[in-house]
C-alpha cells in the first residue's frame, strides 16, 4: 500500500514538475535569441496544398541567416515536394550557399478522419516526429496549420523541457482565418512563442497573437 | 474574346455549372460582352460540351496541374468560396464573383470570402441568386487586392531573433 502510495506521488511530481518546467520553456521564448551567433537551423513544416503556397511565401524573404531548412511533409503528399524544390532551386540562384532537406511524416489527420482515429494516428506521427527532430535540433519549428505541426511541435518542446534545446515554435495563422483559429492554432495558442494572425478580428480575440497585416 | 471563367476548385459544385449554363445566365453574359465561357468542374457530375450553349463557346475539363494561365486570360472570374480559388483570382487581379454553395455549412472557407467581401474586393452571391446577379452586378466598385508582406514577417523575427 505504502508503496503504491509512494508511486502515485512520485508520478504526481514528475508531471508538477514537466508543467513547471513546459512554462519556464514556453515564457523563455522572447529572450531567446539564437540568431546572435550560429545560422539559425529551421523545420519547416509543410503540410499540403494551401499550406505549402502559404508557408513557402514566409520562407520567400527569410534571408540565408535561416540555414539550412529542413521542410516536413506529409508522406502521402507529392504535390508539396515539387512547389518546395522549385521554391529552393529558384532561392539557390541568389545565394550560392544553401542546404535544404526534405522529410516525410505520417499524416496525423486526412480530412474528415474522425476524432478517435485521429487520437491514435496523432500517436503514430509523434512515433514519427520524436526521433525527426531529436536529430536535427532545431532553433525554430515554424508551422502554419496542418495537423503534422502538433506532434512535431510537442517534439520540439520537449527538447526544451529535457533541457537539451530550446526551440522556438512559430506559429502562422492561415489567412483563411478570419473570425476563428484553427484546431491546430487554438492548440499551438498557449504552447508557441510567436503566433502571427493576418486579421484584425482575431488579433483583438487573442491578446497573445501577433499582427502585422497580410503576411502571405 | 472575352472570357469568363468559372472554377469549382478540388470540390464539386454542379448546381453553379448548372446555373451558369442556362440560357438566361448565357445571355445575361452576352448582355456584357462576354463570348468565352471556361468552366473547370472538379469532381462534379456535369461536363458541358461545347455544343451545349449556343450562344457562347463552352470549354469545360476537370482539372489541371494549373489554372493560372486560365485566370490570366479570364476578364471575370466566377469561383467557388474556396479560399485558395479567391486568392488565385485575386492574386491575378481578376474582377471576382464568388458564388456561395448554401448546402454546405459551417463551411470555415467562407470566412475568407466573406471578409473579402466586405472589403469590397470580391462580389458574393448564391446560385439562386446567380443570374440576377450577373445582370445587376457593379465591377467598378471592386477594390484592388495588394499582396500581403513577406517581408514584414522575416524583419519581426529577425529582430526578435536577434539576426544581424
Amino acid at each position: 500500500m505504502a508503496f503504491l502510495a509512494g508511486a502515485v506521488v512520485s508520478v504526481l511530481l514528475i508531471c508538477l514538475l514537466f508543467i513547471i518546467r513546459l512554462f519556464v520553456v514556453v515564457k523563455t521564448g522572447p529572450k531567446y535569441k539564437p540568431g546572435t551567433k550560429d545560422p539559425i537551423t529551421v523545420l519547416v513544416v509543410a503540410g499540403s496544398g494551401g499550406h505549402t503556397t502559404e508557408i513557402l511565401r514566409l520562407m520567400e524573404c527569410l534571408s540565408s541567416a535561416y540555414t539550412p531548412r529542413h521542410y516536413v511533409i506529409a508522406d502521402s503528399d507529392k504535390m508539396s515536394e515539387e512547389k518546395i524544390c522549385t521554391f529552393e532551386s529558384s532561392r539557390n540562384q541568389l545565394d550560392s550557399k544553401t542546404q535544404f532537406t526534405i522529410c516525410r511524416i505520417p499524416r496525423s489527420r486526412e480530412v474528415h478522419q474522425s476524432w478517435s482515429s485521429t487520437v491514435v494516428s496523432t500517436l503514430n506521427a509523434l512515433h514519427y516526429s520524436l526521433p525527426l527532430v531529436f536529430r536535427l535540433k532545431p532553433d525554430l519549428v515554424l508551422c502554419n496549420g496542418p495537423g503534422t505541426c502538433v506532434p512535431l511541435c510537442v517534439a520540439g518542446l520537449l527538447l526544451g523541457v529535457l533541457g537539451i534545446k530550446k526551440v522556438l515554435i512559430v506559429y502562422v495563422e492561415s489567412i483563411c482565418r478570419v473570425q476563428t483559429l484553427s484546431l491546430t492554432g487554438r492548440i499551438l495558442y498557449p504552447l508557441s512563442d510567436y503566433f502571427f494572425v493576418q486579421w484584425p478580428s482575431l488579433r483583438d480575440k487573442y491578446p497573445k497573437s501577433i499582427y502585422l497585416g497580410r503576411i502571405v | 474574346m472575352k472570357t469568363v471563367f468559372v472554377t469549382v476548385g478540388t470540390t464539386s459544385f454542379d448546381e453553379l455549372i448548372e446555373n451558369i449554363t442556362t440560357l438566361d445566365a448565357v445571355q445575361a453574359l452576352k448582355a456584357r460582352g462576354y463570348e468565352r465561357l471556361v468552366l473547370q468542374v472538379g469532381r462534379g457530375s456535369l461536363l458541358p460540351t461545347a455544343d451545349s450553349c449556343p450562344l457562347i463557346r463552352v470549354e469545360a475539363f476537370r482539372f489541371k496541374d494549373s489554372i493560372a494561365e486560365d485566370m490570366k486570360q479570364a476578364d471575370l472570374v466566377i469561383s467557388h468560396a474556396g479560399a485558395g480559388s479567391c486568392l488565385e483570382a485575386l492574386g491575378a487581379g481578376k474582377p471576382l464573383l464568388v458564388v456561395v454553395n448554401d448546402k454546405l455549412m459551417n463551411n470555415h472557407q467562407l470566412e475568407l470570402a466573406e471578409q473579402l467581401h466586405t472589403d469590397s474586393h470580391l462580389l458574393y452571391c448564391t446560385c439562386s441568386t446567380l443570374t440576377e446577379t450577373l445582370k445587376t452586378m457593379d465591377l467598378a466598385i471592386l477594390q484592388p487586392f495588394l499582396p500581403g508582406q513577406p517581408k514584414n514577417f522575416a524583419n519581426f523575427l529577425d529582430r526578435a531573433l536577434g539576426v544581424r
